[in-house]
């Protein structure tokens, strides 16, 4: 056969139901006597609650704060230094914190009949000052979001160096504030929660769209003080999640009560609406960098002042302080800096709380450091190719121990570089973009980006971060089935991932079993060992190896069993294409199988009695992590009356170490990409003064559609970690980093000769306009110049 | 969300339609394409009485085409128009301007009658058929009334229907042999609303010459309507300031360059 192990290109297994509409997402699912859930969601910013008026009629089918009592409020701890703990009540009691939090559960034979109700049910407020703005949230006359907070700041940390030496001499000093718009993650499918209870195994049942199943039980049983074998949680088929599914959400635990208060099965499904508003909760921060360098545009030092508008709560279990850690040690980037210092401060603010979104803080890290990266070639008049290409980490210095203490531990950035040069003609691009400059045609820059990214973050790493309920290793179950087959069972979730395929990969490639006969069965708590879930590129690293380990052992079962019935000395067998060969003898898996399973008297009586099923684990010997690699490069053209920007060219060139299925590589990198395109154009909520989002619907929230993407190259190299099994690096954030940057940088080098910056994304038309403007280039000069 | 609970009719005939519509005395809404009214619905935005589905009426389906019109039934589709047939320069532009509303989604169940009747500024086919000089056909209780499309939208979503009436027919005078037009939409990325349009129609044999812009916070203005010389920036800019005094900002150059990309790519200046 042909291998269907690591490497191959199979065509994904999970494909065939999701193109045939045969999938079963949480809305597929159908109880007898389910009933609807609506949430009553707060209208204004932050207001003190008084009672609710419910009609008399609705008032047994209407759960406000006071009705659910016994769910505990939702408390991330950790051993963060500098985080402050603070409670996130389901519902919000005596005050609410931000357009979206949940007010009332309201429960209806359908849908529409619970936003009947929901409609009916009376909040008056006094309203308070809303703070929409991290840094004036700061004042010492704010308004506090929280009693426990001082200058409503959740969490903040400053390490690194001084380096005052450095800051006298350096020739180049330049200071620059970064900002990245507030965003909804906006997964194909929203959220969606069915619970009920079942009396015959006497659980809570809660079918969740969820990344992290085992995690939610976890909350579950935490907040609704009920023992965790009195809970099963299940993901079926999830249409994306980037992280906005990888914690415990309020829904999960209101839903969990009703359905236990009222023994009926009850269903949540968030709606567009929901979501662009209450669930508006990534990506916004800020980046104030003072950078020095030399006359070359060598990176002498990085100063950075992070603040990252949080929203107004903390979530569980990663805290809301998870993007300032995370930036904070990455902003260094794959570069040779030796000086760095960064203070780092996570505020409340009167919006939804801030998560992780597909690849959680490096997206911003990335841009702070490529923009400087650019404005500091920019200063020194050189190429900002070159002047990256001198700071990256050479190849000769692998491993590279970086300024915040990581430990890169293979790749050549340099190389990346070189082919996303060569990809594009910089040379023939810098003479269009002189024509076009001259003969009024739209503006044509061109910006690069690298990154690194440190993917495979495991136990050694989690525990100095300070994190709660983030173990960093992983479990996987695997069973020969009696006719030769495997059964793979694993705790993590996949929901796009293509982990169903690229699992069974792994066991095919130390097996030899074909992937047609490999099934893998994720996301039941009830069938799968324990997992927190599906982040951080981790996956296929962690349980990639931890199939490996149970298939390896399952390997070593059999082994003993085939000498035993080939009566060989099992050292003596080979193992190829799934069959043990000594000579011209040979003995197949479902042969082997056969004996075990049913004629186990074939064999000597005190063989392993635990029979063809494994659990195996993975926790790598060096758990520093990989660090995954790659450059992207963005040509744009500003359009000179409307300040659009059209990408005409993007390549990417990444370095995830080995490939498990290039195909699914491609697809994670393209989908990245393109989100990355979404954070880097278009998407973007804003507030208004008193708090409410300017974006509720598609019509308000953009997003990227296939219009305004080109063809995306991709080209790739595959350098092995020294730390993982089989060398793999993870891949699933990593096309959504260096997108912001790269067309920021190339509008920036758009822009350049009319004296131009702009440094916030999404780099919308009223922010190009206004960046022309502060340059002193009026409105309209743009047609001027063509006519 | 999901809609409030209302009653549902779907009548046979624009008879039928128009009496559904007058018993309901202005609390009933009537649905044609639905890709504006549904999301309404659905988002409690409107909260009719009753829905009239005019999907049912067959003599409002069809195009219909005389020596001197092209009369298009209410129902038609975007699609429909994008993929007309007949030749001719009013087609040519019905057939561009069909091409790029929305997505195509939209443009197969969107109608022309139910995009004119909705009057959303944004909306391509209010400037262009201002710009054609388009006139349309209103039933109602008392029988057929003919109204230029210029006084039927009296502003933004606002109409001259009332109660019992329907929007049947949009009537298009043909241009003739040698004439031009232009048409520019300025959208933020592809499919979306449109931020700015230009519509241009030049009939030199039928002196006939029309310079629209759209896409404002109110219905689309005529900016100049005799053949120029010259056009320049500054010239619509002026007009602008004059028929769309509430223009601002950045916007007053959105709204001029698109005019004057849509006099480039087809009328005299």
């Amino acid at each position: 056969m042909d291998s269907t192990g690591i490497g191959a290109r199979v065509p994904r297994k999970e494909d065939r139901r999701h193109l045939h509409g045969q999938s079963t997402f949480v809305g597929d699912l159908s109880f007898p006597r389910m009933l609807d859930v609506a949430f009553v969601r707060s209208p204004v910013a932050h207001a003190v609650l008084k009672p609710a008026e419910i009609d008399a009629d609705d008032r047994a089918r209407v759960f406000t704060s006071a009705d659910i009592e016994a769910i505990q409020p939702i408390l991330a701890e950790g051993t963060i230094d500098g985080y402050i703990k603070t409670p996130y009540p389901v519902m919000a009691r005596d005050k609410a914190n931000f357009v979206g939090q949940i007010l009332a559960a309201c429960v209806g034979a359908t849908r529409a009949d619970a936003e009947d109700i929901a409609e009916r049910v009376f909040f008056d407020f006094d309203e308070l000052p809303a703070m929409t703005d991290a840094v004036a949230a700061m004042d010492a006359d704010a308004p506090a979001i929280h009693p426990e907070l001082s200058k409503n700041i959740f969490h903040q940390l400053a390490f690194g160096q001084d380096f005052e030496e450095i800051r006298a001499s350096a020739p180049v000093r330049l200071t620059r504030t970064y900002k990245l718009a507030r965003q909804a993650i906006v997964p194909m499918e929203g959220r969606g929660i069915v619970a009920l209870w079942d009396e015959r195994t006497t659980q809570l049942v809660v079918y969740s769209s969820t990344q992290s199943p085992h995690l939610v039980r976890t909350g579950l049983s935490e907040f609704l003080k009920l023992d965790q074998n009195r809970i099963r949680v299940v993901a079926p088929d999830v249409g994306g999640g980037f992280g906005y599914k990888a914690i415990l959400h309020p829904e999960e635990l209101i839903l969990g009560y009703l359905a236990m208060k009222l023994k009926r099965p009850v269903r949540w499904l968030e709606d567009r609406r929901e979501h662009l508003t209450a669930g508006a909760n990534s990506r916004e921060h800020i980046y104030n960098v003072t950078a020095y360098g030399d006359d070359q545009g060598r990176l002498l030092g990085l100063d950075v002042d992070m603040i990252v508008d949080a929203g107004a709560y903390s979530i569980w279990p990663h805290t809301c302080a998870f993007d300032a850690i995370q930036a904070s040690g990455i902003l260094p980037g794959p570069y040779q800096l030796k000086n760095y210092r960064v203070t780092a401060r996570t505020v409340a603010t009167n919006k939804p709380p801030i998560q992780a979104y597909r690849a959680v803080a490096r997206p911003g890290a990335c841009f702070a450091t490529e923009l400087t990266i650019d404005a500091l070639a920019r200063a020194v008049k050189r190429e900002a190719y070159l002047v990256r290409r001198e700071n990256l980490v050479p190849v000769e210095a692998m491993p590279y121990r970086s300024v915040t203490g990581k430990l890169y531990d293979s790749g050549d950035y340099r190389q990346s570089l070189d082919i996303a040069l060569n990809a594009i003609d910089l040379a023939k691009l810098r003479a269009e973009q002189k024509e076009r400059l001259a003969d009024g045609r739209p503006l044509l820059g061109v910006g690069f980006a690298t990154y690194t990214e440190h993917t495979g973050v495991s136990t050694s790493t989690l525990a100095g971060l300070g994190t709660r309920l983030m173990p960093g290793h992983e479990l996987a179950a695997v069973r020969i089935t009696p006719d030769g087959g495997l059964d793979i069972r694993t705790g993590v979730q996949s929901h796009g991932q293509g982990m169903e395929t690229t699992f069974a990969q792994v066991a095919s490639d130390v097996l030899g079993i074909h992937v047609d006969l490999i099934q893998v069965v994720h996301g039941d708590t009830a069938l799968t060992p324990y997992s927190t879930g599906t982040y951080a590129s981790r996956c296929m690293i962690m349980v990639g190896g931890a199939i490996a380990d149970a298939c390896d052992r399952l390997l070593g079962r059999l082994r003993t069993a085939a000498a035993h019935l080939m009566q060989r000395a099992p050292d003596e067998l080979m193992f190829r294409d799934g069959a043990f060969h000594a000579g011209t003898a040979s003995m197949t898996i479902p042969e082997i199988a056969r004996v075990v399973y049913f004629t186990p008297a074939e064999l000597p009586a005190d063989m392993d009695s635990a029979g063809l099923e494994v659990i195996g684990g993975y926790r790598p010997k060096q758990d520093s992590g990989a660090f995954a690699y790659s450059t992207h490069v963005a040509v744009v053209e500003i359009d000179r009356d409307f300040a659009t920007v059209k990408l005409r060219d993007y390549v990417a060139v990444d370095d995830c170490g080995t490939q498990v299925n290039p195909m699914i590589v491609e697809g994670q990198i393209l989908g990245g990409v393109v989100q990355g395109i979404g954070t880097a154009l278009f998407e973007e909520v804003r507030y208004d003064e008193s708090g409410q989002p300017q974006a509720s619907t598609f019509a308000d929230y953009l997003v990227p559609g296939c219009g305004d993407i080109p063809t995306i190259r991709l080209f790739s190299t595959q350098t092995p970690s020294p730390h993982t099994r089989f060398g793999i690096k993870g891949v699933g954030e990593g096309g959504a980093i260096a997108p912001p940057a790269a067309i920021v940088n190339a509008v920036n080098d758009a822009l350049m000769p009319l004296g131009a910056e702009v440094s916030e994304v999404p780099v919308s038309p009223a922010r190009i306009l206004d960046a022309l403007e502060r340059a002193g280039v009026a409105p309209g000069f743009l047609t001027a110049a063509a006519s | 969300m999901k809609a409030i609970s209302f009653e549902f009719h779907r009548p046979a005939s624009v008879t039928e339609a128009s009496a559904l519509l007058a018993q309901y005395e202005g609390d009933a809404r009537a649905l044609a394409g639905g890709q504006s009214l549904v999301p309404m619905l659905n988002l409690r935005l409107v909260r009719p009485a009753a829905v009239v589905d005019l999907s049912g009426i067959a003599e409002m389906r069809a195009i219909e085409v005389s020596s001197s019109e092209i009369s298009i039934g209410a129902l038609v589709t975007h699609s429909e128009l994008e993929f007309a047939r007949e030749s001719g320069a009013t087609f040519d532009l019905l057939r561009h301007v069909a091409a790029a509303i929305g997505y195509r989604g939209v443009r197969n169940r969107g109608t022309i009658g139910g995009s004119v009747a909705h009057a959303d500024p944004a909306a391509d086919w209010l400037s262009c058929l201002l710009a054609l000089g388009a006139r349309l056909s209103i039933a109602g209780p008392s029988g057929i009334r003919q109204v230029p499309i210029g006084d039927f939208i009296l502003g933004s979503f606002t109409v001259d229907l009332q109660p019992g009436e329907l929007l049947t027919r949009v009537h298009v005078p043909l241009l003739g042999a040698s004439a031009r037009w232009g048409y520019y939409k300025h959208t933020r990325k592809v499919g979306e609303f449109a931020e700015a349009i230009g519509c241009v129609v030049d009939d030199e044999a039928r002196g006939i010459f029309r310079v629209v812009a759209g896409a404002m916070s109110s219905p689309p203005v005529v900016l100049f309507d005799r053949a120029r010389a010259t056009t320049t920036l500054d010239d619509v800019r002026a007009a602008l300031g004059t028929a769309a005094p509430s223009v601002e900002g950045h916007h007053v150059h959105f709204h001029a360059a698109a005019v004057m990309r849509a006099l480039q790519s087809g009328a005299r200046r």
